[in-house]
This record gives C-alpha cells, sequence and structure tokens, in this order.
C-alpha cells in the first residue's frame, strides 16, 4: 500500500465522484424545485450513452456524436417532460414513484429494441488516449483526467448558471418556495421544463462521457440512479452545493473503501475471512454513511434553506 | 357448437394411439434470460436452438415442433412459475436452455420430478452434476467449474509464478476462484471480490498494478467483463500481465470490446472457427441468418436443439417410454458443432476445453480462436458422487 496507490486511488474515487455529481445535480434540482421524484433520470444517463453510439456510428467523430447526443438528450427529456411528467407534478410521490418507474421499464426494453441486448460501445477521441505513468507499468488515463475536469468544469459553471444568473435565481427561489415564485408572475410550469431538460441534459452528459470506459447496456442506468439518490440525500435535497459535496464523497467513500478495506481486515484478520467480510463491508460502507448523515443531519449536508 | 367441442375434447383425450401422438406437435419450452443486461445470453442460446429447428424444416425427429419462449427475468420466483405454466398448461415435452445457475436451481426439480426432459444449454451448477443428478437432466454445456480449471490449469502449464484473482462477490465468483486454483499451484498474490455489477475496475486495476502479478485470472460475465477489458487495455496492463479469464471474452461481449480485447485468453469447449464440419456449416449458416458471429451460447443452444432431435428420431417420435428416450439422449448420437461429445454418468459431457484469444477477422468481425487444447475429453470431478452410472 504505497503513497501512489493511494493517489491513484484518491484520483479514482475523485472521477467516480464527478460523474455522480453530472447524475445526482439534475436529479436533485428536479426533487428540489418541483418536489417531483423521478426515478427515470438513469435512464436519461442511459440514453445519453446510446445516443452517443449511434451518432458516433453516423459521425465518426467522439465531439460531434457528444454535441449532438447532448441535443438529443436535451430533446428527449423535453419530451418526456411533456407526454408524461407534466401530468404528474400535482400527484403524490407514489403517483410519481410508480409512473416514473414504469418509464425506466418502458425504456430498459425500448432501448434493448433499438439497439439490442448485447453491450455497445464507441472508442475514447483519439485527442484523449494514452496514459499518465504512476505506478511502475501501469498509467492513468488521459480520458479520466478529463472527466474529472469536464465534471469540475460543468459545476463551476452550475455554480454559476445558479447564484449569479436570473434563472439560477428563479431556481433557487423555486426549490423553497415555488407556490410564493408563481405568485409573483413567474411562469413556473416554463421554469419546471427549463430544469427538467437541463438536468436531463447533465445526465446524457454523464452517459456520454461514460460510454468509452463503461459497457453501453440497457440498465446501465439503475445502478447509477441509487447512488444518485443516495448523493442528493446526503448532500440536502435540492442543494447542488450539497450534491457536488456528496457526490465527492460517496465517490472517494466507496472507492477507497473497495481498494483498502480488506486490507484493513487482514491486518488483524485471517486472510479467508477478511476476504470474506471485506467486500461485503465495502459495499456496505456508502450506504452506513448515509444512515449516519441521516441520523445526525436529517435533512443532509447541506440543506437547501427554507424547506 | 358446445356438444362439437365436447366431442373434440373426449376424442383428443382417448386418441393416445400411435398416430395422434405423431400428428401433434413435439412441445419445446425454450427458458432463458431474455431481459436485463444479460439477455444477450438468452438471445444467443435461443437463436441457435432455432437455427437447427429451421434447418429441419420446422421439426426435429421427424416431428412437427411447437417451441414456446419464457423469460426467466434472472428472477427464480418468475422461473418457478413460468415453468409451472410450461408444465401444466401447455405440457412441454421438453423444457431446454436455462441461462443462469440460480434459475437452474429453481426450475431443476419441479421439471426433473414431472419427469419431464430438461436439456440444460449453459448452467451446470456442481449440486445436479454430483449428489443431485437427475436421469431427466442433460446438459450441453459444462459443469460450471471445467470453464475456470482450464485457466488454472494452463497457469500451470506454462510455469506462471502469481496470479491476481478478480471476481464478483457471490456464489459463482468464488466457485470460479476454487475451480482455477484446483491446478493452479503457484503463489495467488490477491483475491478481489467486487460487487456483481461493479462498472468501473479502476481501483481494482490499480491494485493490479501494485501487485505485479504475472498473470490476472477474471470471471466476468457480460457487461462487468466489457468494463474490465475496455479499462484493463485502457491502463495499459495488458503490456505486463497476461489476462486470462472465463466468460469474459467471448461472442457475446466482443462486439463491444473490439479491438480492447484482441490478444486476451479466455476457455471454452468450442469457437467458430473451430475445424469440424458440422461447426463449419453451423457458423456459416448462423451468421447469415442473424448478422453475428455466434458465442459459445449459441453453439450449445445448436447442440440442445441437435440433442433432441437424436434422441426423438430415436424412439420414432414416441415419447411415451421415458427410460427409452433418455437412453436415446444419453448416446449423443449427433454431430456436436464443438467435435468430441459424450456423456459422462451424470448426463454432463466429457469434451475437450481449449485456451481461446480473442481475434479480428479478416472481416473485420469479432471472434475467439482457438490456441491450444488444455484438456482432452475432460469429464467433471463430481460425477463420481452422483448416484447415476
Amino acid at each position: 500500500m504505497t503513497a501512489t496507490l493511494v493517489a491513484v486511488q484518491v484520483l479514482n474515487g475523485l472521477q467516480l465522484g464527478v460523474l455522480l455529481f453530472l447524475v445526482a445535480a439534475g436529479l436533485t434540482l428536479v426533487f428540489g424545485v418541483m418536489d417531483f421524484i423521478n426515478l427515470a433520470h438513469g435512464v436519461q444517463y442511459m440514453l445519453g450513452a446510446y445516443l452517443a453510439v449511434t451518432f458516433y456510428g453516423l459521425t465518426g467523430n467522439f465531439f460531434a456524436a457528444l454535441v449532438l447526443a447532448l441535443l438529443a438528450a436535451l430533446a428527449f427529456g423535453l419530451l418526456l417532460e411533456f407526454v408524461v411528467f407534466r401530468h404528474l407534478y400535482d400527484r403524490d410521490h407514489l403517483d410519481q414513484v410508480l409512473a416514473t418507474f414504469g418509464v425506466i421499464l418502458f425504456l430498459n426494453e425500448g432501448v434493448r429494441i433499438v439497439w439490442g441486448a448485447a453491450p455497445l460501445s464507441y472508442p475514447i477521441p483519439q485527442l484523449l488516449q494514452g496514459t499518465i505513468p504512476l505506478i511502475d507499468g501501469f498509467g492513468y488515463p488521459i480520458y479520466r483526467v478529463a472527466m474529472i475536469l469536464s465534471g469540475l468544469a460543468t459545476a463551476v459553471l452550475l455554480w454559476f448558471l445558479v447564484t449569479r444568473t436570473r434563472v439560477g435565481m428563479l431556481v433557487r427561489a423555486g426549490a423553497t418556495n415555488p407556490r410564493m415564485v408563481s405568485a409573483l408572475g413567474v411562469d413556473i410550469r416554463r421554469l419546471f421544463m427549463v430544469v427538467f431538460g437541463f438536468g436531463a441534459m447533465l445526465a446524457g452528459f454523464a452517459g456520454v462521457m461514460s460510454g468509452p470506459i463503461l459497457s453501453v447496456e440497457p440498465g446501465m442506468g439503475d445502478g447509477v440512479l441509487i447512488l444518485a439518490f443516495v448523493v442528493i440525500v446526503i448532500g440536502g435535497i435540492g442543494s447542488i452545493r450539497g450534491a457536488f459535496v456528496a457526490a465527492l464523497i460517496i465517490g472517494l467513500v466507496d472507492t477507497l473503501g473497495r481498494s483498502f478495506m480488506t486490507d484493513i481486515f487482514k491486518a488483524f484478520m485471517a486472510p479467508a475471512a477478511a476476504n470474506q467480510v471485506g467486500p461485503a463491508i465495502a459495499s456496505m460502507l456508502i450506504y452506513l454513511l448515509m444512515a449516519g448523515v441521516l441520523f445526525f443531519r436529517p435533512t443532509g449536508l447541506f440543506p437547501a434553506t427554507g424547506r | 357448437m358446445r356438444k362439437v367441442l365436447t366431442a373434440a375434447l373426449v376424442a383428443a383425450g382417448m386418441g393416445v394411439g400411435g398416430a395422434a401422438v405423431a400428428a401433434e406437435p413435439l412441445k419445446i419450452g425454450l427458458m432463458g434470460t431474455l431481459s436485463g443486461p444479460p439477455a444477450v445470453l438468452g438471445q444467443h442460446i435461443n437463436d441457435g436452438f432455432k437455427l437447427f429447428v429451421e434447418q429441419q424444416g420446422g421439426k426435429l425427429g421427424g416431428r412437427d415442433v411447437e417451441i414456446i419462449v419464457a423469460d426467466d427475468e434472472l428472477k427464480p420466483d418468475v422461473a418457478l412459475t413460468k415453468v409451472k405454466g410450461l408444465l401444466e398448461r401447455d405440457k412441454v415435452d421438453f423444457v431446454a436452455g436455462i441461462v443462469f445457475s440460480n434459475i437452474l436451481q429453481a426450475v431443476f426439480r419441479p421439471v426433473t420430478e414431472s419427469e419431464t426432459f430438461l436439456i440444460g444449454a449453459n448452467a451446470g451448477t456442481s449440486t445436479f452434476a454430483g449428489k443431485g443428478c437427475s436421469p431427466y437432466f442433460f446438459s450441453t454445456s459444462w459443469q460450471n467449474d471445467q470453464i475456470h480449471e482450464v485457466m488454472g490449469k494452463y497457469a500451470q502449464d506454462k510455469g506462471f509464478k502469481s496470479a491476481f484473482l478478480l471476481t464478483p462477490n457471490y456464489q459463482a465468483g468464488k466457485d470460479s476462484v476454487a475451480g482455477f486454483k484446483r491446478h493452479f499451484k503457484g503463489e495467488v498474490v490477491d483475491e478481489v471480490y467486487t460487487k456483481l455489477g461493479n462498472l468501473d475496475f479502476s481501483a481494482e486495476l490499480a491494485k493490479i498494478a501494485a501487485a505485479k502479478p504475472e498473470v490476472v485470472f477474471t470471471f466476468m460475465p457480460g457487461g462487468m467483463g466489457v468494463n474490465l477489458v475496455k479499462q484493463f487495455k485502457q491502463a495499459g496492463l495488458d503490456k505486463n500481465v497476461t489476462f486470462l479469464s472465463a466468460f469474459t471474452v467471448d461472442e457475446t461481449t466482443l462486439p463491444a470490446t473490439k479491438d480492447d480485447a484482441v490478444g486476451l485468453f479466455s476457455s471454452s469447449q468450442w469457437t467458430p472457427d473451430l475445424d469440424n464440419p458440422a461447426n463449419k456449416a453451423f457458423v456459416s449458416a448462423y451468421e447469415a441468418k442473424y448478422g453475428y458471429v455466434p458465442s459459445l451460447y449459441s453453439s450449445q443452444g445448436y447442440d440442445a436443439a441437435q440433442l433432441i432431435d437424436s434422441a426423438v428420431k430415436a424412439v420414432k417420435g414416441d415419447l411415451s417410454d421415458k427410460k427409452a428416450v433418455i437412453a436415446a439422449l444419453r448416446k449423443a448420437d449427433f454431430a456436436s458443432v464443438r467435435g468430441d461429445f459424450k456423456y459422462n454418468t451424470n448426463h454432463f459431457p466429457i469434451q475437450d476445453y481449449y485456451l481461446v484469444k480473442a481475434v479480428k477477422r479478416a472481416d473485420g468481425k469479432y471472434a475467439t480462436s482457438v490456441v491450444e487444447k488444455v484438456f482432452d475429453d475432460y469429464g467433471d470431478i463430481y460425477a463420481a458422487e452422483c448416484s447415476m452410472k
């Protein structure tokens, strides 16, 4: 367990963290601003990746595919909002959960029909290929560094949008008291649509960026969705800042836990027993963390004020 | 109308003579996982199975065939409900397919206890190869351990000194580690168990790099394997570490991993380029019909149909004498696409196993290719515990 290995794992944790942030940002906005539970958010992550597969096939260029997939993800998000979600805002959470769960089933199956069940992929762009040598014989892929940077850039952009622009101000106001915002003459439905489309696009962006390192397959968004919910619960629902901090914490805790938990147990247990206990505890860590946060700070680390 | 219907029903009920049996179609319940990420495995098996039936003009052993496809959704309870429907409502003659071990475990007893023939085209749990074996069960694949044993044996024969083992944290993952270690006597530098369905292996790859093993052995089915292979290559580990795998690099994942997987090793009882006439005909017909390269799963589905065909033919379409059908199945009297194929006492195959490698073919498609034979006419270790002789 050298310092380099720890450093590599911290990078890995950060990379998972920013990926989660991209998904969770949209989720927390939608949840916070519209009080709308959108289980289908993970599906939008999956769709981003699938759209990129198609556009990569058409253009043969990663960046062109990225832009086209983002636009298509935005359009699809707005379409979903128009067709399904719009009719659910006034219903209670259980109805929303049921309906959006239905959307998951529908789209997972739809994706399988359109693109087939076999996992797909597209390559890393030429520009970002290669590695940065860290450990002897092992390099840290430049693409992953690019993922971290693009995630951080998105976070900065979001911060700017939310705290420094008029729309951002309305979004913050909407998260605090949607009725009052509506009473002040803001078309809250349109605001919802903008937030929703933007959230779908962010999830799509995470999907597109994941495509070259993860397999693109039906249901790929389901696991990410669960983690994203953990992130927004820990971060405080409706809080972008909370989502950012919580995503990085989750990314680091999960990655470092997976890497070193078994070794830690090996220090005072028989190796066979440690091999049993280590992975089990490591996969529980983030949920233990969530339980702890909920116990001590039921509204999350950075609750959106006024809720 | 009702009278006519009743009369017809009575007639059907009484008509158990030879003529009536031959006129009725042979009913086969084809059960596999057809939804969710692993659906591709079920699809390959079914495509292989249906291809052979189609080649026979929709018949097996001279009888018309009715195939009832059932999706187990990779949920044992769903599988149980659906298999009961196949047995009680549809009254199928054969149940074939079954991708996953936990599904096989759920349906094995209901099917075999109703004295219906169960043709396993993939999963081969140790229980049913050993103490829990049944005369009504036949496998056209392997016993789970064997594929992993191939890799352990190869690593041992090649004199590799140190291995890093990486599998998902569930029963099949632990079985694979046990299978690998059965023949590998070198040092295991570390065993890492990841969460089932793990997406990102960056943490594990860094550990491999730090541990500096000569080989890494892994069992990462489906999308997990795709992710691992791509990330293994991206981290540049393929230059220093030999990648040995089971159910990770095959024709179901190669369309996604493409060049990243080329040169990586896997083990199998079959490859598309295995040189025998039955296989050449199978592969070219399969690719012509479906437009993709068949996998070992497809070959197992195809052989399952061939096996049923051979047995039904041997008993001249009359399945009423179950013992005769079992004896006919036991003979495995067909040209398996994998070449040598015969049944062990526990109704699992005795066959050859190969070290295989992912290659890019001349036509630009990716496939596995035989490197060398590791086991010749190899049976599993559990057959001794089976009471059938």
